[in-house]
């Protein structure tokens, strides 16, 4: 597989307040994110990750090292449509993202922008929506809709511009569960039949589960990269830098801790229930 | 009580209204208030009633709501009826203590509420028949001929369909403020009017901040859509002229001729 996003060396800082030093929020990162992937980052507040994510499409530009978005260095001011057309941003607050008042027009905006044809917009408005399940609101107002919702057509809007990548920053943080739920699969949907390349940005762990990779960072650096099976399980670690296991996890550490045989990695509801069953 | 605002509210139709294109409406609304002020009596004024009475028919808006929107400025009606009826000079007709009131008065003091009202009543049968996005397509394209003069169109058509797209959301956000205050003791229903609107001061400063917040987010969220400027936009929904459309125009500019005729005669 070839890569989307590659970071060689990273390193941001904010600028800092009056009087005092900078401090690093990226030291260094060395990162690359494989076409069709579903990458999860974790971390906690102020660990970076979303600085991170600021990066794979050039709202933010490298202090030092390079970002290559597709083969763009994200530092070249000629080739930034390109690299934002390649890489889409949904952001926490969907209703700080959203632009109009119509769901299709929302939705339009991206492709607007890039001046694709009107007939062509029309086609790729009904495709997003259709492919985030948003089809029957194509005239509500944004307003009117739930917060899972109003997500899932910040994303239709992104992918309406045929992005090879979508960066998730925390778009799961301010819904509830079920908006959670809807949003998630859709991604996970769009990643496995549309081949979208989706980096999800999250706190969340069992968001992680279900993730091709995940990369844990901890102030400013990353930490652990795996599978969510050889990381998740590492719940000391996880621990020590502010993040939750599983709850599944936990259970099966605290059976195995009474003495039980059971499998540790048994990540998913069902398949610990069947782990456990199995050992009793 | 916030929720009841009916600033450029629409109502969603399919009449021949509904159907016109924005430019159109626009330009009929501004003929219609071209007519209105060239009406100088009870003929032409009649010629301009009939003109909305149409309008209210063909657009099938309820008359109620129409005349729910006239609430807002009854008071600016009352105050200019009452203005023109005691300082109009003329033939007096009553007069008690230093007040007169005139023939010519009376007459003017009438047409004036009558203009108000029905020039209120005309400008929103515009935004109650077309969508606000449908509304700054039209500005925008419209205004178009202003881009050679280096005025910036595109952007302020912008600005104004993110504001209209701003209001719901920061409405829901003062409803929250309030009740966040509220819980907190405040109190914005008693007090004579200057501490009530000492009492605005702690919803204000957080809805502005918000405000600042989410516009910073959202300038960030259109260039990650790609946003920068007009230049090269395309659209999708391109507006086009129908016949219904140079139909309605011409039948207008034929009733506006015919009160500009009538005044000439001092009808």
């Amino acid at each position: 597989m070839t890569d989307i996003i590659k970071t060689e060396h990273l390193t941001f800082s904010y600028p800092p307040d009056e009087g005092k030093e900078p401090v690093l929020a990226l030291k260094g990162i060395d990162l690359t994110i494989e076409k069709g992937s579903f990458t999860v980052i974790l971390g906690h507040n102020g660990s970076g990750k979303s600085t991170l994510a600021k990066h794979m499409n050039a709202v933010l530009l490298p202090g030092g090292g390079t970002v290559w978005v597709d083969g763009m260095d994200t530092k070249d001011e000629s080739l930034l449509l390109e690299v934002r057309r390649r890489v889409g941003m949904v952001f926490q607050n969907p209703d700080n993202q959203i632009v109009a008042n119509v769901v299709e027009e929302d939705v339009a905006f991206g492709p607007e922008n890039l001046g694709v044809p009107t007939e062509e917009i029309q086609r790729r408005v009904a495709a997003a929506l259709q492919a985030v399940g948003m089809d029957e609101f194509t005239m509500h107002a944004p307003h009117h809709l739930s917060g899972g919702q109003k997500q899932r057509i910040a994303i239709a809007g992104v992918i309406a511009m045929e992005p090879a990548c979508i960066v998730l920053d925390e778009s799961t943080a301010m819904l509830d569960p079920l908006g959670r739920r809807e949003v998630l699969d859709t991604v996970r949907w769009l990643n496995k039949n549309k081949g979208i390349t989706a980096v999800l940005i999250t706190h969340h762990m069992d968001e992680a589960a279900m993730a091709d990779r995940v990369v844990v960072m901890d102030s400013g650096s990353v930490v652990m990269d795996g599978t969510p099976r050889e990381i998740l399980v590492r719940m000391e670690e996880l621990r020590a830098i502010g993040l939750d296991a599983p709850h599944t996890v936990e259970l099966l550490h605290g059976l195995r801790e009474d003495g039980f045989d059971v499998p540790l990695d048994a990540l998913g509801i069902q398949e610990c229930a069947r782990a456990i069953v199995e050992a009793l | 009580m916030l929720k009841d605002i009916t600033l450029g509210q629409y109502f969603p139709g399919d009449s021949l209204a509904h159907r016109l294109d924005p430019r159109t409406k626009l330009l009929l609304t501004v003929l219609y208030i071209f007519i209105l002020f060239s009406a100088k009596s009870f003929v032409s004024y009649g010629v301009v009633a009939l003109l909305l009475i149409a309008g209210i028919r063909i657009s099938g808006v309820a008359p109620k709501a129409l005349v729910r929107g006239l609430k807002p400025i009854l008071f600016i009606i009352c105050f200019t009826a009452v203005l023109n009826l005691f300082y109009t000079p003329g033939d007096p007709v009553a007069s008690f203590w230093i007040f007169t009131i005139t023939k010519q008065g009376i007459f003017t003091a009438f047409f004036m509420v009558l203009r108000i009202t029905m020039l209120i009543m005309g400008t929103f049968l515009l935004t109650y028949t077309t969508s606000p996005i449908a509304l700054t397509d039209g500005l925008e394209s419209l205004l178009g001929p202003l881009k050679k003069l280096r005025i910036p169109v595109h952007e302020l058509s912008m600005i104004m369909s993110i504001a209209l797209r701003m209001i719901p959301t920061l409405i829901e956000e003062t409803d929250k403020i309030m009740s966040a205050q509220k819980a907190r003791g405040a109190d914005f229903e008693s007090g004579n009017l200057f501490q009530r609107a000492k009492a605005l001061v702690p919803i204000l400063v957080p809805l502005f901040i918000s405000a600042f917040r989410r516009a910073d987010e959202l300038a960030v969220a259109m260039e990650c859509r790609c946003y920068h400027g007009g230049e090269g936009r395309t659209k999708l929904h391109v507006l086009h002229y129908q016949t219904r459309d140079y139909l309605v125009l011409a039948a207008y500019v034929v009733v506006l001729a015919g009160v500009v005729v009538l005044a000439r005669f001092g009808l």
